[in-house]
């Protein structure tokens, strides 16, 4: 039993070690609104933070997390509020919206550590993140109004 | 179920009327009281009563509207009600969206089927979901009368509330669900004198947020890769690495005694691997081995000498090809030019890469079946899976999901009919989910195509014939059954669409055709299908004449027209990027139009743009700064959500004309997972300007307007900037350094 806290609560995984952390979350714990997008850590839809760091699931096995603290989408704020989503949702940026809970934890990582970020510093950071709908413009423009509430 | 060719049919069946509205014969019995409505009526009062199909009223006053097509990113599911909302005379405020069930009373009107391809779920649902709307208000205001003993002539509403107007007194549309004495009977609409005129729109075109958008900001929006079920095992696909193949032979044992392996499945067309978790299931992939036999024809796929022989194809004029469309004489007049210009275009295939691997749940119990699945294709997903376990349609519930990226991949079905027949095979449910390198593997591609086109100028460089040849393999046979180009007189829309020129009025004769090639590839309808590359030709080579002539780009195509929609958009796209003005070193424009739709002159949508790039000539990667494009799509329903769509198409086809690529070696996919397979990212997009022009009668096409301008306003922008021509997409490194070379 590999023992580490979900959003804030004490959690746990019965898989083997090995199992990407992707899987414990979506099927074990029944959080789905981490995605699985390529099991490579190429798209950036399973973006998940461990100890506040932003971190591919698909490729980060579930032994690795062991004590740490891991937060998913379901857990960035409790009523849905964070100012992330709050922009999101004002810049109309979803389209299919499957990759957009990556993008947001990716985005969150970002204004935890530097709250006025620039443009550049916005694009180097989310580039890792496929949005196969094109929202990357409107990505970026939440990313900016959120940055001017933190 | 109708196919695609309806699109065809309907070209020369429908009348502008019909769409429009008016004429007798044109009723909508889907608004009728049926079962879904039936079935609502039935619960307990205080609960939302349903009018009909389309439209329940509770007495809070909420209004639950029916959206009858899969949400896939475009927005449908605010678009659709916001069209009942305004004719029902709704307070948006107070509406909840449902999507619909899978039922004939959703059923669009052209395809007769639940089915989102096109772009035309507005175009279609258009008339019938204005008279559910109307019909709906009709019979609310009909209430209210009979409860205040007056004509229902005196009465009128506003949002949610009847008025009656004599008297001032009011009843809100809860109120009146809350009397509890159900409904008055549902009146007869004529689409043509009982709808509302444009006038008095309160919702149409003015804009409202998406109602989708808030579960997809907190990971509650529920795709089909999320549908769990109790008891439910996991499982995924292994298809043969060409089409037509089939397994001869595996290691199934060895891998079926691997940890959580609950069975190894075999089918006629693939080897399923069954676990109790999905990583048992991950694991076992990467052990299993199969021979595969067939697809001898699927194995001689090879790209590169492929289009070598399509451009020999394409350059034999004993070669006849399929017509597509035309206008004149193109023969006569070619054969008469004073100068006869030749140029060939080529595009490799493509993938959808759609963010969500291909996935379904099924559930097959003796009493029913169950799939969860995001589909473009409900019912045929039910039809095909009834098929599939020779039982009825009746017994297949399809439970519709958000799709993670549509784009023309989930309009086939495979996936649900795969989980079928293995859950089936196990007796339990199961969650069938594809890798990504599977989902790449064996997937399905936009065509690979050479094109030439030959244009005729007279001696001062007007364009008086035109002959467009495109070769490559059909697509009709593949995505909706053997024998369906057959029937379409093998007219493939798919392949060919865009491969026309019905808003350059000027130009007299024009012809054009399909030069099919062998079946051997699994192809696809892709984001813009056809006009994808065909328009990339069309206007590079409207381009390359317009340069020949010394004729600025913008003026040489307003030259070739008299059609005012499309003088508005190009004039508008000028306008929005300062067409002529002069330019920073090192950047320059390209300009494109196109049309989108196969309805086109009569229904088209119509799209100007405008690129700016600059090139590195050293690592020849191109880079486009900025993107214009002024978009008309007759009537706009949602802008804010119409311009969003076309931003999305516009990175789609900027993303497929500079790298995305799908190489074949006898027949088997070289790429394998987006490392390899590379799809725009974030650093590459432009600034995106998009401008909405509206106003006319109706809606018309949206999703996949954006895409076949971008090609050839990047090629037309090289040119600009290089005095060098791009021939081949996409205009990857090594091809930009070799045109430079040339």
């Amino acid at each position: 039993m590999i023992k580490f806290v979900v959003n804030g609560s004490e959690s746990y995984s019965e898989q083997p070690g090995d199992t990407p952390l992707l899987w414990v979350i979506r099927d074990e714990l029944g959080l789905t609104g981490t995605k699985f997008g390529c099991g490579v850590a190429q798209c950036g839809a399973c973006t998940v933070h461990v100890n506040g760091e932003p971190t591919r699931a698909c490729i980060t096995p579930v032994s690795s997390v062991a004590g740490k603290k891991i937060t998913t989408i379901e857990g960035l704020s409790p009523a849905g509020d964070h100012p992330l989503q709050k922009a999101w949702i004002a810049e109309q940026v979803p389209q299919c919206g499957y990759c957009q809970s990556g993008q947001i934890m990716q985005a969150a990582a970002l204004l935890a550590k530097n709250k006025q970020p620039t443009r550049q510093q916005i694009v180097q950071h989310m580039n890792g993140n496929i949005c196969r709908c094109g929202t990357y413009n409107r990505i970026v423009r939440a990313v900016e109004r959120a940055s001017k509430e933190v | 179920m109708v196919d695609l060719e309806s699109l065809e049919l309907l070209e020369f069946k429908i009348s502008r009327r019909a769409f429009l509205g008016g004429g007798a014969g044109l009723t909508f019995a889907f608004t009728l009281g049926l079962g879904a409505s039936r079935e609502a009526n039935a619960q307990a009062l205080g609960g939302p009563q349903a009018i009909n199909a389309y439209v329940s009223v509770a007495p809070d006053g909420t209004i639950t509207i029916q959206s009858p097509v899969a949400e896939m990113g475009q927005g449908i599911m605010t678009g659709l009600p916001l069209i009942v909302a305004e004719e029902l005379d709704a307070d948006w405020s107070k509406v909840k969206v449902e999507q619909s069930p899978i039922a004939a009373a959703y059923h669009h009107p052209i395809f007769k089927a639940q089915y989102v391809v096109a772009s035309i779920s507005t175009l279609g649902y258009w008339t019938p979901l204005r008279v559910a709307g109307a019909q709906a208000r009709r019979a609310l205001i009909a209430s209210a009368a009979a409860k205040w003993d007056a004509p229902v002539a005196e009465c009128v509403t506003e949002p949610s509330v009847v008025i009656h107007k004599p008297s001032g007194r009011r009843m809100s549309y809860g109120e009146i669900a809350a009397l509890g004495a159900g409904f008055a009977p549902l009146p007869p609409i004529d689409p043509a004198k009982d709808l509302k005129p444009a006038s008095q729109y309160r919702l149409i075109g003015k804009g409202v947020p998406r109602v989708d958008v808030p579960a997809k900001t907190n990971g509650s929006a529920r795709y089909g890769i999320d549908a769990r079920v109790p008891g439910m095992a996991y499982a995924t696909m292994v298809r043969g690495p060409v089409r037509g193949s089939a397994p001869a032979s595996s290691n199934a044992e060895a891998v079926k005694k691997m940890p959580g392996i609950v069975e190894v499945v075999a089918l006629d067309h693939g080897v399923a691997i069954v676990g109790e978790t999905f990583d048992s299931v991950r694991k076992a992939r990467k052990k299993l081995q199969v021979s595969w036999r067939g697809g001898e024809r699927g194995a001689q796929i090879n790209t590169d000498k492929d289009l070598e022989t399509y451009l020999g194809d394409g350059r034999d004029p004993k070669r006849v090809g399929t017509e597509w469309k035309s206008k004149g004489d193109a023969a006569k007049a070619l054969s008469g030019a004073a100068k006869v210009v030749a140029r060939e275009y080529l595009n490799d295939h493509v993938y959808h890469a759609q963010m969500e691997p291909m996935n379904a749940t099924a559930d097959v119990r003796a009493d029913g079946i169950d799939i969860w699945v995001g589909t473009q294709a409900p019912t045929r997903t039910q039809l095909d899976v009834a098929k599939a376990l020779a039982t009825g349609p009746e017994k297949v519930k399809v439970n519709q999901q958000f799709l993670g990226g549509g784009f023309g991949r989930r309009a086939t079905v495979e996936a649900s009919v795969d989980a079928a027949l293995v859950s089936r095979a196990v007796k339990r449910p199961v969650k069938l989910i594809l890798s990504r390198e599977d989902d790449l593997g064996a997937g399905t591609f936009r065509p690979m195509t050479a094109q030439r086109i030959e244009a005729g100028l007279d001696a001062s460089g007007n364009i008086v014939g035109w002959r467009h040849r495109v070769i490559g393999e059909p697509v009709g046979d593949f995505v909706y059954h053997p024998g369906y180009l057959k029937a379409a007189k093998n007219r493939d829309v798919i392949f060919m669409m865009g491969a026309e020129l019905p808003y350059y009025t000027k130009v007299g004769n024009w012809h054009s055709e399909h030069i099919m090639t062998e079946e051997r590839t699994r192809v696809a309808a892709w984001r813009g299908i056809g006009s994808g590359y065909t328009k990339f030709a069309v206007e590079s080579m409207i381009d390359e004449i317009a340069h020949m002539n010394k004729a600025d780009p913008l003026a040489f195509r307003l030259a070739l027209t008299d059609d005012s929609r499309t003088r508005r958009v190009l004039e508008k796209v000028a306008e929005m990027s300062g067409w002529g003005r002069k330019r920073p070193g090192g950047t320059a424009l390209g300009l494109a139009f196109a049309e989108y739709g196969a309805f086109a002159p009569k229904f088209g949508s119509l799209i100007a743009s405008v690129a700016e790039i600059s090139v590195e000539r050293r690592s020849g990667r191109i880079r486009v700064h900025n993107y214009w494009a002024a978009a008309d799509a007759t009537l706009a329903i949602n802008p804010g959500a119409f311009a969003a769509q076309v931003e999305s198409a516009i990175v789609w086809g900027l993303s497929a004309a500079l790298k995305e690529r799908v190489t074949m070696v006898n027949g088997v996919v070289q790429q394998s997972n987006f490392h390899e397979y590379q799809v725009m990212r974030m650093a590459e997009v432009p600034a995106i300007h998009v401008e909405v022009l509206s106003g006319g009668p109706m809606p018309t096409m949206v999703g996949e307007l954006g895409v076949p301008g971008t090609a050839p306003a990047v090629a037309n922008a090289f040119f600009a900037l290089t005095g060098k021509r791009l021939y081949h997409m996409p205009f990857t490194p090594e091809r930009v350094k070799a045109a430079l070379k040339a």
